[in-house]
């Protein structure tokens, strides 16, 4: 465990010592690549004023909602496309057309709808996140091996306790990681709204990263980067891995050797 | 009408009765009869095996005693009702065990009781556990099933299937996969268990030494269309030992038979 910390430690050190080496060469321009020290001071002075803790909140509640939306959607939607036929070769057929379009390009559509609010934010979130987890749901459900249905069958289950007790925890390795990868489209969305809308009801992460391109900021824009990829890495540690190593340990799965 | 014949009868129905029961699957040429006019009686506490080769249709038989799935004709009776879908009276047991990976051993033995009414949650575990305990594996209650040998798993399997408390017994080549240590293990446990605790097996493999090792009676069963052809009652003492000569013997006048049995069969095979 400490030996894992100290190789990281030095990893990110390394990286940083190589930026600030190649800041010192002197090989671009101060205005593209600020040294690590002038970021982390604007780091550290937003942190302090309550910018950046403000903008992350802002940008967590849109994901945390618009992600949560796109759950209560997308999971039954999906049971819906493996349970009846016609849904799937209609229904099916929108998700896959949904999942396939990049989350930006629902931007301007959005905008047009519902203006510079936060519904448009939620709605790019919302049609990022809802095909993939739709999808991963139907699929996931699809692999269940027969014979767990059979087995469940013969010992009294039935419709709707079938479904809740066989079919969709054994549908879980697959519904996870299909919940991971709409949570990344959720990030992606989002980020993208609010880099395209500017809104007057909360500067998220996206807006400061915006500004700090019209004021050529490079500290901040590289400083919000930093963020924006903490954000993304502690969710993925704190929410997904536990559940990911809880089902490893389950199935057995997980270990490559 | 079934209870005024049930005043009429002589003697205690059977537990289990097929009559004429046929079942085909479609195919690209064609349907295909995977059983036809099978007529099968097994007694209260009755052991059968029955013995076939691959693809005769065994399966398919037990898959419709348990009621997952339908027959095209004929009839099939369990205690003398018509059987029209699955019941806890008749457990099936398949070729894997078909444990659920999300659930413990213990888990997995309590799935069946979940669904029994009137059993609070340490009365389920209580009896998970004596079931368990049963199959010799009450030390590995909180094992996760990946972490269980073959033979595990299909103990766990057995522990499942008991603990619905069942009369009758389907099991479909449970033991197959196994090495034959393993197996013959699991033969002695299974004779201890069915004569303990009184159940009725159906057994179906492809092992004619086996057949001869745990049944009263075996049936000869033979593909294109499934029949059911020739019983022979085992007499051997219990417990028995499936490397015993009068046992080999047994056998080898099955297998002889079996061949008989299955040779207009390949001739019609010819071209």
């Amino acid at each position: 465990m400490r030996r894992r910390v100290l190789a990281r430690l030095v990893f990110v050190s390394a990286l940083v010592a190589l930026w600030q080496a190649a800041w010192t060469a002197g090989l671009w321009s101060e205005v593209l690549l600020p040294p690590p020290g002038r970021v982390a001071l604007w780091l550290g002075r937003s942190l302090a004023d309550g910018t950046l803790a403000g903008a992350t909140l802002v940008t967590l509640r849109r994901l945390v909602l618009g992600y949560a939306a796109g759950l209560a959607l997308g999971l039954p939607l999906g049971m819906l496309t493996t349970r009846f036929r016609p849904f799937h070769e209609t229904v099916g057929l929108l998700l896959l057309g949904v999942q396939s379009l990049p989350s930006v390009c629902w931007v301007p559509l959005a905008m047009l709808w519902f203006g510079q609010t936060e519904t448009a934010m939620l709605f790019v979130v919302l049609m990022g996140t809802v095909g993939s987890i739709a999808l991963a749901m139907d699929q996931g459900i699809r692999s269940v091996p027969p014979i767990y249905v059979r087995a469940a069958r013969t010992m009294g289950s039935k419709g709707l306790h079938t479904w809740l007790r066989v079919i969709v925890p054994a549908s879980l390795p697959l519904v996870l990681s299909g919940m991971k990868q709409g949570w990344a489209f959720a990030w992606r969305s989002l980020m993208a709204a609010e880099i395209f809308v500017t809104i007057l009801t909360g500067l998220g992460l996206g807006h400061l990263l915006h500004y700090g391109r019209e004021l050529h900021a490079m500290d901040q824009v590289i400083g919000v980067i930093l963020v924006i990829v903490l954000v993304g890495v502690s969710f993925d540690r704190l929410i997904f891995a536990p559940a990911e190593r809880a089902l490893h340990r389950r199935w057995g799965t997980g270990r490559i050797e | 009408m079934s209870s005024l014949q049930g005043e009429l009868q002589p003697s205690a129905p059977e537990k289990l009765v097929l009559r004429g029961v046929g079942k085909g699957f479609p195919t690209q040429e064609g349907t295909v009869r995977a059983l036809d006019r099978i007529d099968l009686q097994v007694a209260e506490g009755e052991f059968v095996v029955i013995v076939g080769p691959s693809g005769c249709g065994k399966s398919t038989l037990l898959s419709l005693v348990a009621g997952l799935d339908r027959a095209d004709e004929g009839e099939i009776l369990a205690d003398g009702v018509p059987v029209t879908g699955p019941g806890r009276d008749r457990m099936i047991m398949f070729q894997e065990a078909a444990l659920f990976p999300w659930r413990d051993a213990l888990g997995n033995v309590e799935f069946g009781l979940e669904l029994k009414p009137g059993l609070d949650r340490r009365a389920r575990a209580e009896v998970a556990a004596f079931f368990l305990r049963l199959v010799g594996l009450e030390r590995f209650r909180h094992s996760w099933v990946h972490e269980l040998s073959g033979g595990m798993k299909q103990r766990v399997a057995l522990a499942r299937s008991l603990a619905a408390n069942p009369r009758v017994l389907l099991m479909d080549e449970p033991f197959a996969a196994l090495d034959a240590m393993t197996r013959e293990q699991l033969y002695g446990d299974l004779e201890r268990i069915w004569s303990e605790r009184r159940k009725t097996i159906l057994f179906v493999t492809h092992n004619v030494r086996e057949a001869v090792c745990l049944a009263d009676r075996v049936l000869l069963m033979t593909p294109h269309p499934g029949r059911v052809q020739e019983g022979f009652p085992i007499d051997l003492p219990r417990p028995r030992d499936i490397n015993s000569p009068e046992l080999a013997a047994r056998a080898g006048a099955i297998t002889r038979a079996l061949r008989t049995a299955l040779e207009p069969a390949t001739r019609d095979g010819m071209p």
